[in-house]
């Protein structure tokens, strides 16, 4: 059983609030991007795509049980390292739970700007990606 | 070496960079390092005030009332045109046609064309380096007549091939769209040559100006272009704003635009006859501040001095070439012998995203990305570039800072 996405969330608004100034917090950001292999190259194809006009995001999604285990790349590393701390969040989770999650974590912690529409990483169609596939799993077992 | 550059060549520009309140405020902390002008330019105070003092003295409706006001802001109206007619070196007035800018200019014409003119088989001649609202109308245009959109190479300097323009220009060739100064790029190109290759074959020629424009000293007459377009808030003015320039005979060739007010003579419901130029093409109430609001951003230019505007401009480029060509793996795009203060680049191992969000944590404003420019990204393989670009109230210093935040940026990056 995975912890709540409400303790993940404290937990890394914890870790970045250590770190300070911007500069620190994007060097965490970078090396949680550089680190992390986060999708099997054969699921980084077209169909997982998605298209922001600066940056690009490929998800990909398993179901296990009622749970969601999410894989995910983008060629920019700032956006790949704010997804990995999504996955951190949503990874194994209950479908219903990641539904519900408003992860304004990424706010708290001061990255609220990578979120807004107009920059156009991809990130916002990614969040709402992998709440479609957890509304799908909801709704196959329910 | 560096210093000596910087003494060879004292821009002088203070004075008129503190005519910009905004280039004072800060942003993320730090002070606000602007190099985001070929998006769009800052406002001068002179510019601001005149679309001020026009909502607080002179507003009423233009050509349609016999009171006081509005005479007023119609002959202010009027005089913006007579502005931008200088500012184009147009023959006439009424070939300025008032628009939203750029993007509407174009529209209007390739709308205008495919109802007219354009006919199934005919050819629209364009380039690879074209922005996006100087492709999409003519595919659209062309989806809607039957004619073909034909592209012409850039290379690997980002310069057209002009032997490809050649090959393709040819009697089916209706219409050739190209842009006057890449934004992405910086490459100016040879309009003039390009207007006159194309008119032996009878074919119609537009100039998007949008990067012309601000810096200064256009001249359609010399270019002989039928159409040239630009965007007021490019060059120090409003938003919304912008001028089509037609040569007379090729306005009234064409069908009229949208529908509406102004823009008629008499309506029956059995037939309308249509205004002359340039009410023809300015249907409804039209942007009078923004019209305003450019002139006023033409004459401050003009205040200025087109000359020293591109001396600037020119000093800045050399600079910034200069300074940034220490970054450790930058590559550039955009080399072209002739070209404007834009600097389109990339550095190793870096994707323009990560570049552009941290340094704008540093207080510096540039562009990433494809600047609209998506066919052209693609040719050079590429996701999209980190573009700075220079205004006339740029410093040596501005470029320094840029530099420096590149550098360290680079390093986290890596
Ligand atoms: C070369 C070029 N053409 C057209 C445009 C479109 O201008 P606007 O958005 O003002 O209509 C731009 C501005 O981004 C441009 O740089």
């Amino acid at each position: 059983m995975a912890e709540k996405i409400a303790d993940i969330e404290a937990e890394i608004e914890s870790e970045f609030e250590m770190l300070g100034e911007w500069m620190d917090k994007y060097e965490h950001l970078i090396d949680l991007g550089k680190s992390l292999p986060l999708i099997d190259e054969a699921h980084k194809v077209d169909e997982n795509l998605i298209k922001g006009c600066q940056s690009r995001v490929w998800l990909h999604a398993d179901a296990n049980n009622s749970t969601v285990k999410y894989t995910a790349d983008s060629d920019a590393v700032i956006t790949k390292g704010i997804i990995a701390l999504m996955i951190r969040v949503l990874n194994n989770q209950p479908a219903e739970e990641i539904v519900k999650a408003d992860l304004g974590f990424i706010d708290r912690i001061g990255l609220r700007e990578h979120l807004s529409p107009t920059r156009s990483n991809g990130l916002v169609s990614m969040i709402k990606q992998m709440k479609y596939y957890a509304l799908a799993l909801q709704a196959k077992h329910s | 070496m560096i210093e000596a550059v910087k003494e060879k060549t004292a821009l002088n520009n203070e004075a008129l960079r503190a005519e910009f309140s905004i280039l004072s405020r800060k942003v993320n902390g730090q002070p606000l390092v602007y190099l985001d002008n070929a998006a769009s330019s800052q406002k001068p105070d002179a510019v601001i005030e005149a679309i001020d003092r026009y909502y607080h003295n002179e507003h009423s409706n233009v050509h349609r009332g016999v009171h006081f006001l509005s005479q007023l802001a119609t002959e202010k109206f009027e005089a913006a045109r007579e502005t931008m007619r200088a500012f184009v070196n147009a023959a006439e007035t009424r070939e300025v046609i008032f628009t939203k800018g750029t993007t509407d200019g174009i529209n209007l014409v390739a709308n205008c064309m495919a109802r007219s003119v354009l006919r199934p088989g005919d050819e629209i001649l364009i380039s690879e380096m074209e922005h996006h609202s100087n492709i999409v109308p003519w595919q659209m245009a062309a989806e809607q007549s039957g004619a073909i959109l034909v592209v012409v190479d850039t290379d690997a300097s980002g310069q057209l091939v002009m032997e490809d323009f050649y090959a393709k220009l040819n009697k089916r060739t209706k219409m050739v769209s190209v842009v006057h100064i890449s934004n992405s790029l910086g490459t100016v190109n040879p309009v003039k040559e390009i207007a006159k290759a194309a008119h032996k074959f009878g074919a119609k020629v537009l100039v998007d100006g949008a990067q012309g424009a601000p810096h200064g000293h256009i001249d359609v007459r010399d270019i002989d272009c039928d159409f040239y377009t630009l965007s007021a808030h490019k060059m120090y003015g409003p938003t919304g704003m912008g001028i089509l320039y037609g040569k007379a005979a090729e306005l009234e060739a064409l069908p009229p635009y949208q529908g509406g007010g102004e823009m008629i003579k008499d309506v029956t419901f059995e037939k309308t006859t249509y205004n002359e130029l340039p009410f023809k093409f300015e249907a409804g109430t039209p942007n009078i501040a923004g019209a305003i609001g450019m002139a006023a951003a033409a004459d401050w230019m003009a205040g200025v001095g087109h000359d020293k505007i591109r001396t600037i401009e020119k000093n800045l480029l050399e600079y910034a070439t200069e300074q940034l060509s220490e970054v450790e793996g930058i590559r550039f795009f955009g080399t072209a012998e002739e070209k404007t203060s834009v600097i389109s680049f990339l550095v190793d191992g870096t994707h323009p995203y990560d570049m552009g969000a941290i340094i704008d944590k540093m207080g510096v404003a540039v562009r990433t990305g494809h600047h609209c420019t998506q066919p052209l990204m693609a040719k050079y393989g590429i996701p999209g570039t980190v573009r700075a670009s220079f205004a006339v109230y740029n410093t040596y210093e501005d470029i320094d800072t840029l530099t420096a935040a590149v550098k360290r940026a680079a390093k986290m990056l890596k």
